[in-house]
């Protein structure tokens, strides 16, 4: 198979590459980079891709494709159709499957059926406890040998914090990073931020400190064992001033927040739309402010999605019953551009937080585009404007509090390992 | 004003105007349950359904007999007794009921929203009878009701809501209603049963409950919601009655002509002590008289009879 894409914009925050370029796939590789590449006349798809933007494929450390267990939510198929739909080429899958990823069969499981079936790649991240219950540590290390690249209780946080210095430490044979979720159970028997939400709709509250002492053990652990601790989807002005400390003296912690934590603030909730149901909960403007500050001065280096589908049984119920989460896979990139759109990132600035710093904090060797590297492409457009509308997510979570939203940017094609696994009608 | 809302879901929803034209309705209906022959057919062939959640002697009743005297049919469906207790969801239930074609459905709940999420799936009208913590609209409807009649006025007032504000779908709905008017509102009660951001709802907070009394017009008790936790709140149920159970000394302190209100059921010796819940400065029952006249109004409004 040949692919060439001509004329786009390359944009690759790794190898510091802002030019019009040409770009030849042969197989799964990028053949060539350059200027005017000529055509042999035997490529298989010849993309023009001017006024267009071409970056690696985003990867995404952050999603529930639901398999095994809950294929009526979600599954590797629909999941990856969904993340190749919105520009992602590698997808993170978290471990609250059922049964639970804390084993190397059902890494084996995930990682065979996502060969087979998948459109983009998937690496799966292992349960840190087994069950997920926060009392024993998974087999990290079988788990690894199978293809885990992190590990993670997400969902839940490591309540005991000795089993969690031992993840810390026990993850230091395989150089991966444990992925906290954090969340103080004692203060978080709520549904919706405290703040305006709780006080003008009477549901019962998560204050921002139930996430932030959490933020603030587990950095303190990681250090205290010299080990890498990323925290997932910060919402709260306090995490951001928590991790921003402490980078000044600890090297080792890295961050990620998603799409709806600096789109929506905690007004969104109050029609009591279940769609709006997250956890952590959407927050303030002033915590949504601080996170685009974060993701403005370096604080914050990744964004991922938290995609987590649910089937609409979960979500048609009163507000405290329904079950938290977003499909975000095909909003994320529309929704991510807003950032340069209001100048709070560069392009450029953008793309690497779906690119290298990812890749960097996973060693994968993906998120640049690079003659002799697997051939991960997307071409986007950031000015296209579309209209959600849940009913033609490729996921089977139709669960968005974007539906109806008028959106600017789209992603338009997307080639994993060389071959076309999403293209968008508007690209000729 | 022509009513033109299909729904009463909440205080929040409704402009000033619309609230007096609620209590003015009200007014011209009160005077049906003082006749000898309590009935009227403004409402014959409406069907009203109430289906409430949570356990209720007051609203459910009020809402049944001003039904009544309106000529509507009445069906009465609680928890214990509906398919709730096999399971069914409130979609399933809603859809079911609206097969039915009632005219308006009553919903109590003890979820904040669940009113709402019924509102957007039925024709029906849905008045909010009271879901979780959130609002409780024709009690604060009734309250201001109770106020104005015993008042004269509501403007220039100031009135003092007292106890469990966290839990208190009462007073959010009194505080969103009261706050249309130019009336000085102040809620006291311990720290731990107050929203950290309460004042944001333009009412002043006062823990010490001695001082939150001083010159009141108006003090409304509120009862400790044991149900949604609220006695983990606090240490003991003495040390609160010591702290913020309204006694005689609290009514010196006030206006001479001070009112003393409950949307009930009043816990005696806890929140109020006997003496003063009945006592000659408590309109705990008129609140109860009124509450028929006002749901009356309320029912007559959103079966759009007016027209």
């Amino acid at each position: 198979m040949r692919i060439m894409i001509k004329n786009g914009r390359v944009i690759d925050p790794k190898n510091s590459i802002n030019d019009i370029l040409d770009i030849s796939i042969k197989d799964n590789l990028i053949d060539k980079m350059g200027k005017n590449i000529k055509e042999k006349g035997n490529e298989d798809h010849i993309i023009n891709a001017s006024g267009h933007i071409v970056a690696p494929g985003f990867i995404d450390i952050h999603a529930h494709l639901r398999e095994p267990g809950y294929e009526y939510k979600e599954t590797i198929t629909t999941g990856t159709m969904a993340a190749a739909r919105g520009g992602f080429t590698s997808v993170v899958c978290m471990a609250n499957t059922d049964p639970v990823n804390d084993n190397k069969s059902v890494t084996e499981y995930i990682i065979k059926k996502a060969r087979l079936e998948g459109y983009c790649r998937v690496f799966p991240c292992g349960a840190i406890t087994k069950g997920l219950k926060g009392e024993e540590l998974s087999e990290i290390g079988e788990m690894f040998g199978a293809g885990i690249v992190a590990i993670s209780d997400d969902g839940k946080s490591v309540r005991n914090s000795e089993v969690l210095r031992k993840a810390f430490e026990y993850t230091k044979i395989f150089n991966i990073p444990v992925i906290s979720h954090c969340e103080d159970y004692d203060l978080s028997k709520g549904y919706v931020h405290e703040g305006a939400a709780s006080l003008l709709t009477g549901l019962e509250a998560i204050p921002s400190i139930a996430e932030e002492l959490i933020v603030n053990r587990d950095i303190v652990i990681a250090q205290y064992v010299d080990s890498h601790v990323h925290i997932t989807h910060i919402s709260t002005a306090g995490s951001i001033d928590i991790i921003a400390n402490a980078k000044k003296t600890y090297k080792r912690i890295t961050c990620d927040t998603c799409p709806h934590y600096f789109i929506l603030t905690d007004e969104a909730i109050l029609g009591f739309d279940t769609n709006t149901k997250v956890n952590p909960p959407l927050r303030s403007k002033r915590d949504v402010e601080a996170i685009k500050e974060g993701l403005k001065n370096g604080t914050i280096d990744i964004i991922a999605t938290d995609h987590a589908p649910h089937d609409i049984t979960s979500k048609d119920v009163e507000y405290n019953l329904a079950s938290s989460g977003i499909s975000g896979f095909e909003t994320a990139l529309s929704l991510s551009l807003n950032l340069v759109n209001e100048g709070v990132l560069s392009l450029e600035e953008l793309i690497k937080k779906f690119t290298v710093n990812p890749a960097r904090l996973l060693n994968l060797p993906y998120g640049e585009i690079k003659e002799g590297k697997a051939a991960d492409i997307i071409v986007f457009n950031p000015d296209i404007e579309w209209v959600v509308d849940k009913n033609t997510f490729y996921s089977k979570g139709k669960n968005t509090p974007f539906h109806g939203w008028r959106l600017k940017g789209k992603n338009l094609l997307t080639i994993v390992d060389g071959n076309i696994v999403f293209r968008d009608k508007a690209l000729r | 004003m022509n009513w033109v809302k299909k729904d009463l879901l909440g205080i929040k929803g409704l402009t000033k105007e619309e609230i007096l034209f609620i209590l003015e309705t009200a007014e011209s209906f009160k005077e049906i349950s003082l006749r000898e022959i309590k009935k009227v057919p403004t409402l014959r062939g409406k069907t009203i359904i109430t289906l409430f959640y949570e356990p209720s002697t007051r609203t459910r009743t009020s809402f049944e007999i001003a039904a009544k005297r309106l000529s509507a049919d009445t069906i009465n469906i609680s928890a214990s007794t509906s398919s709730y207790v096999k399971g069914e969801t409130l979609k399933d239930t809603a859809k079911n009921l609206e097969s039915m074609r009632p005219d308006v459905i009553i919903i109590r709940h003890s979820m904040p929203g669940a009113p709402h999420m019924l509102a957007g799936m039925i024709d029906s009208s849905v008045v909010n009878g009271g879901d979780g913590s959130h609002e409780h609209p024709t009690q604060a409807l009734l309250d201001l009701y109770t106020i104005k009649e015993k008042k004269g006025r509501l403007d220039g007032l100031k009135i003092v809501i007292i106890g469990d504000i966290i839990h208190s779908r009462v007073a959010r709905s009194n505080i969103f209603a009261l706050r249309h008017f130019n009336v000085d509102i102040v809620c006291s009660g311990p720290p731990t049963m107050m929203p950290p951001n309460l004042e944001e709802l333009g009412v002043r907070v006062e823990y010490d409950m001695n001082k939150a009394v001083e010159d009141a017009d108006v003090i409304m008790m509120l009862r400790i919601q044991k149900e949604r936790g609220g006695t983990s709140y606090i240490p003991s149920i003495r040390e609160y009655s010591t702290l913020y159970g309204l006694k005689a000394s609290h009514i010196e302190r006030a206006k001479k002509d001070v009112i003393i209100m409950h949307p009930g059921p009043i816990n005696r010796g806890v929140e109020i002590t006997d003496e003063v819940a009945d006592g000659p400065y408590s309109v705990i029952l008129d609140q109860v008289e009124n509450g028929v006249a006002v749901r009356m109004g309320i029912l007559y409004l959103l079966t759009g009879s007016a027209s």
